[in-house]
Parts: C-alpha cells; sequence; structure tokens
C-alpha cells in the first residue's frame, strides 16, 4: 500500500514538474522576444518600407515583410482551401466502404506533412525553372499551398472522421446525396473544427520560412503583381538576425514580436470562430 | 392454405398484372455477409403493408442488418456483402443502381439515438423537403408545423423554431427525427430500437406515435425488448444467430412458441 502512495505521489508530482517546465519555457520564449523586441517595435517600423541605409540601422520599417507573408499565407490558405475539403470529404463520405484506401491515402497525407519545409522549397525551386517564372509572390504562393495542403485536408479529415455514422445514415435515410450529405450536412457539423483547420495551417505557412527562401525572393518595396519578388516576416528576421549591427539585431526581435502578434490574433480567432459554430453541431 | 393463395398472388405480381400488393416489402433468400462472417442466412420474409412488424431477438443476432439492408445502408459497411433480392412494391432494391436517394426516401430511419441535424430545429424537417423539390417557403413552413404536431412537439418547440436541435431534449430529439423522417413522405418506416435511448415516458410517447401511424405507414421496429414487442406488433418476427426462426400473429407466436429458443426467449426476456 505504501509503494502504491509513493508511486503515485512521484508520478503526480514528476507530471506537475514537466507541465510546469514546458509552460515556463514558454512563458521565457514570449518574455525574451518581447523584452528585446519591445523597445524597438514602433509605428514607424511596422508602417515604412525599408528605405537607404535600413539595413545599417537607419530609416526604414518592415511593412514589405509583413505585407508580403500576410498575401504569400493568405493566398496559399484559400487556394490550399479549394483543395482540401473536397479531399477531405471525398475521404470519407464517398471512400467510406474502402477502409483500406482511407488508411492508405491517410498514411500518405501523414508522410507528406512530416516532409521537411526546405524540401517543399527546394520543390517549388524546381518547378519555377520548370515553368521559366521567377522568384516571386507566385512561386512563393504555391509553394507555400503545396506546404499546407496536407495540413489542411488532415486536420480536416480528423474531425469530419470523428462524426458518427448515423448522422450520414439520418442523411441518406431522407433521400440525400452524397455531395448535399457531404457539403451541407457534415460540411455543418465539422465547421468549427475546418475553421480550426483553416487557420492551423495558416499560421504554420505564415511562420514557415525554408518553403519562401529560394521561392519568394526577397524585396524592400511592396508587391505589385504576382510575378513580383516578396518579402516575408521569417525571412525578415533571418536576414535582420545574421547582422553584426546591434540596432539591425534589435529589429529582428521588434520583427519576431510582429510575427508572434499576428499568430496570437489567428490562434485567438480560431479558437472564438470555433467555439460560436460549435452551437449547432449534435 | 393462405400461403399458397400469397405466393400465388405475389407471383402474379411480379408479372405486374395490376393486383395490389399485400405485402410492402417482400424479401427473398436474402445472405449478408461481413468479411468471412455469414450474419444473414437465408432470410425469406414478407412485410405485411400497414402494419406495425417486430424483428425480435438477442443482441447481435442480425435484426439491425437486416434492417439496414432493406434501405442499403449496408453500403455504408466495408467488406459487407448483401446477396438476394428485397423488393419495395415493385421496386428491385438491391439491384437497383439508379436512383438510391430517392429510393431512400421511400423509408424513414428512426436510428437507436437521435441524429439531429446540424441546423436549426425548424430547418431539420425543412432540409428534406428542400431536397425533395418543395420550392415554396410556405408550403415548407406549413408541413413543418404539420408534421410537428402529428408528433406531439408543435406546443413545446412552436416559440423556438430557430433554435438548434441539438438543444432538444433527447426525447424531443428523437420526436424530430420522427417528423423529419415523416416530412418527406415515406411508404415505410424503419426504427432500430428507437426508445433504448428514451426515459420511460419519452419511450411511451413514441410507441403510441408508432400506433398511430401504422394506419398510414408499414413500420418496421427493431427491439429485444419482449414488452414493447407484446405492445405493438401486429406481425413478430423472431430471429437468432442470423436466421428467422419463427414469424407470425403475436398470438400464436408469443402463446404457442414452437422452437425452444423462442421459449427460453420469453421466459428470461421482461
Amino acid at each position: 500500500m505504501l509503494r502504491k502512495n509513493i508511486e503515485e505521489q512521484f508520478f503526480k508530482y514528476l507530471m506537475a514538474l514537466f507541465t510546469i517546465g514546458l509552460v515556463a519555457l514558454l512563458f521565457f520564449i514570449v518574455f525574451e522576444i518581447l523584452k528585446k523586441g519591445l523597445p524597438e517595435l514602433t509605428w514607424k517600423m511596422i508602417s515604412q518600407v525599408p528605405k537607404g541605409g535600413f539595413y545599417f540601422g537607419k530609416e526604414g520599417g518592415i511593412l514589405n515583410a509583413i505585407v508580403g507573408t500576410i498575401y504569400l499565407s493568405v493566398g496559399a490558405s484559400f487556394i490550399s482551401f479549394l483543395v482540401s475539403l473536397p479531399v477531405a470529404m471525398f475521404i470519407n463520405v464517398n471512400l467510406i466502404r474502402f477502409k483500406k484506401l482511407q488508411h492508405g491515402i491517410r498514411f500518405l497525407l501523414d508522410l507528406l506533412w512530416g516532409v521537411p519545409p526546405i524540401v517543399y522549397g527546394a520543390f517549388g525551386f524546381t518547378l519555377i525553372l520548370f515553368l521559366g517564372i521567377k522568384t516571386s509572390l507566385l512561386a512563393g504562393t504555391l509553394t507555400i499551398t503545396f506546404l499546407i495542403t496536407p495540413i489542411m485536408i488532415r486536420a480536416m479529415d480528423e474531425v469530419i472522421k470523428d462524426i458518427p455514422i448515423g448522422l450520414m445514415e439520418a442523411s441518406y435515410s431522407l433521400g440525400a446525396t452524397k455531395y448535399e450529405t457531404a457539403f451541407k450536412i457534415y460540411f455543418r457539423q465539422a465547421l468549427p473544427g475546418i475553421a480550426t483547420a483553416f487557420l492551423l495551417a495558416f499560421s504554420k505557412g505564415i511562420g514557415d520560412t525554408a518553403a519562401v527562401l529560394f521561392t519568394a525572393g526577397y524585396t524592400d518595396r511592396l508587391p505589385e503583381k504576382l510575378s513580383d519578388p516578396v518579402a516575408t516576416l521569417p525571412l525578415a528576421i533571418f536576414f535582420q538576425l545574421g547582422s553584426p549591427i546591434p540596432e539591425v539585431k534589435a529589429r529582428a526581435y521588434a520583427s519576431a514580436v510582429v510575427l508572434t502578434i499576428i499568430i496570437l490574433l489567428i490562434s485567438l480567432t480560431s479558437r472564438l470562430i470555433a467555439s460560436k459554430l460549435s452551437k449547432n453541431s449534435i | 392454405m393462405e400461403n399458397i393463395l400469397t405466393k400465388i398472388l405475389t407471383r402474379k405480381n411480379k408479372n405486374g398484372n395490376g393486383i395490389p400488393h399485400k405485402y410492402a416489402i417482400e424479401i427473398e433468400n436474402l445472405n449478408v455477409f461481413h468479411q468471412r462472417t455469414h450474419i444473414l442466412k437465408d432470410i425469406n420474409l414478407n412485410i405485411p403493408k400497414n402494419k406495425i412488424t417486430v424483428f425480435l431477438g438477442p443482441s447481435g443476432c442480425g435484426k439491425t442488418t437486416l434492417l439496414k439492408s432493406i434501405n442499403r445502408l449496408t453500403d455504408l459497411h466495408d467488406g459487407m456483402f448483401v446477396q438476394g433480392s428485397i423488393r419495395l412494391g415493385t421496386e428491385d432494391i438491391l439491384g437497383s443502381r439508379n436512383n438510391l436517394a430517392a429510393l431512400r426516401q421511400k423509408m424513414g430511419l428512426l436510428s437507436q439515438r437521435p441524429f439531429p441535424l446540424p441546423m436549426s430545429i425548424f430547418d431539420n424537417i425543412a432540409f428534406g423537403l428542400r431536397i425533395k423539390g418543395v420550392k415554396s417557403k410556405t408550403e415548407r413552413a406549413d408541413k413543418v408545423e404539420f408534421y410537428l404536431k402529428k408528433v406531439a412537439l408543435w406546443e413545446e418547440v412552436k416559440g423556438r423554431l430557430k433554435a438548434p436541435a441539438s438543444r432538444l431534449s433527447i426525447g424531443q430529439q428523437q420526436r424530430l427525427c420522427l417528423a423529419r423522417g415523416l416530412a418527406v413522405n415515406p411508404e415505410v418506416i424503419l426504427a432500430d430500437e428507437p426508445t433504448s435511448a428514451l426515459d420511460p415516458i419519452s419511450a411511451r410517447v413514441i410507441e403510441e406515435q408508432f400506433m398511430e401511424l401504422s394506419k398510414d405507414y408499414t413500420i418496421i421496429l427493431v427491439t429485444h425488448i419482449l414488452r414493447q414487442a407484446k405492445r405493438l406488433a401486429d406481425y413478430v418476427v423472431f430471429m437468432y444467430f442470423g436466421e428467422v426462426v419463427e414469424e407470425g400473429n403475436p398470438d400464436e407466436v408469443f402463446e404457442y412458441p414452437k422452437t425452444d429458443t423462442l421459449k427460453q426467449y420469453l421466459e428470461v426476456g421482461h
């Protein structure tokens, strides 16, 4: 009895320790970024593009990177959504009889999810060579789309897969077709999860550096058309952090603060949307 | 004598010479396999029209599978294989590949626990009407009211038709599911232990509605509750290990069971 007690206590404290440690680590990271970045974060910094001498610590800001990142991730997320929703529905509604095929597709998607972004970057690079286009908003968007689509499909799939089969039976019994069942019933039922999946993929796309390294290019200007190169926040952080000049280094942290805030906002929005949308679900 | 008569009747009907059907559903040589398991063995069954037919038997005897093969929900299961013939009126259910949706619409389903659609109370009923092609808004609203009244739910929900159906109590949800099924105007109601998740009062309401509905609809009720079967059945089908062991009028089947399995079931049943 005593041994059991000790065991119980030991594991309780061990788990508590790890949990606290994890939360503390997260706070430490955020705190460090804020401490180094907040003093540098000025309105000028987020409302101006780099000016002459910006990379030596002079005038200008990172608006080019903020705008570029938002263009890229919004564009990629929407294209990805258009592909992901039908695929996730097809797996769960049309292929319901084919469990092995379902497993196969899920396995492939998981593999794709696990492929490092730099590989997508290299793939995107060969693609733009093949298509004969330059590093551009278009090329970057496509590469990010490739990167986040498996994530979005699998995140949607996980939610749709948990819908009880009774709902499908009910829908079919009312005379609904597969299409109506998928896009009118299952879509509504899974809507909170679908919104979360979208935002999960979105925040993956927004923070990724390697995939856009070769494909989006980098520029101090705001992109005006799809064939323009674009700057991104992760790359802006990367370039500025590598600088020997302290002012520029500090701006890297300010850029990190901006990126963190954007991701935080997305996460909060997704939580909010998910809880708002779940009222109709069974 | 009657058996011969019905055989002649059904045979003539197959030739389509216009004699009205006595049976709503005719099942012939039905075999269902799941992977290598033989779930249903050589089922031959005629379901009488506008009566309550009860599939009775212990859990796992195949009664739910039999019910689901009638509206081809067996299609949704991997490795399930159905052989034989099921006819609804003149339509061959297992053979027709043309319009499964329209065929299923003729058979309302009430499952073990209610699955309201993820939308409002009103839309739960209006959804089926919409896919059936009822375009007029007022007609839909009228029908929603009519069918909610039919299942005695109208008074309870008339003030909150726009509220999510998931907020209703489980008994109310089950009645909503019944109303939703009736609204698309089916010929048959398939009910798979529809009261098993309900409290006794809600269960009683559903039972009363079944008795009322059996005037206009053919009802097939799957249950393992003996008392429920006795209360409701016009025709009893007793199943055991994938086979129909006995069938007949409740008076005969319950009073004079022929087989030992049914005798035992009647003794321990409640």
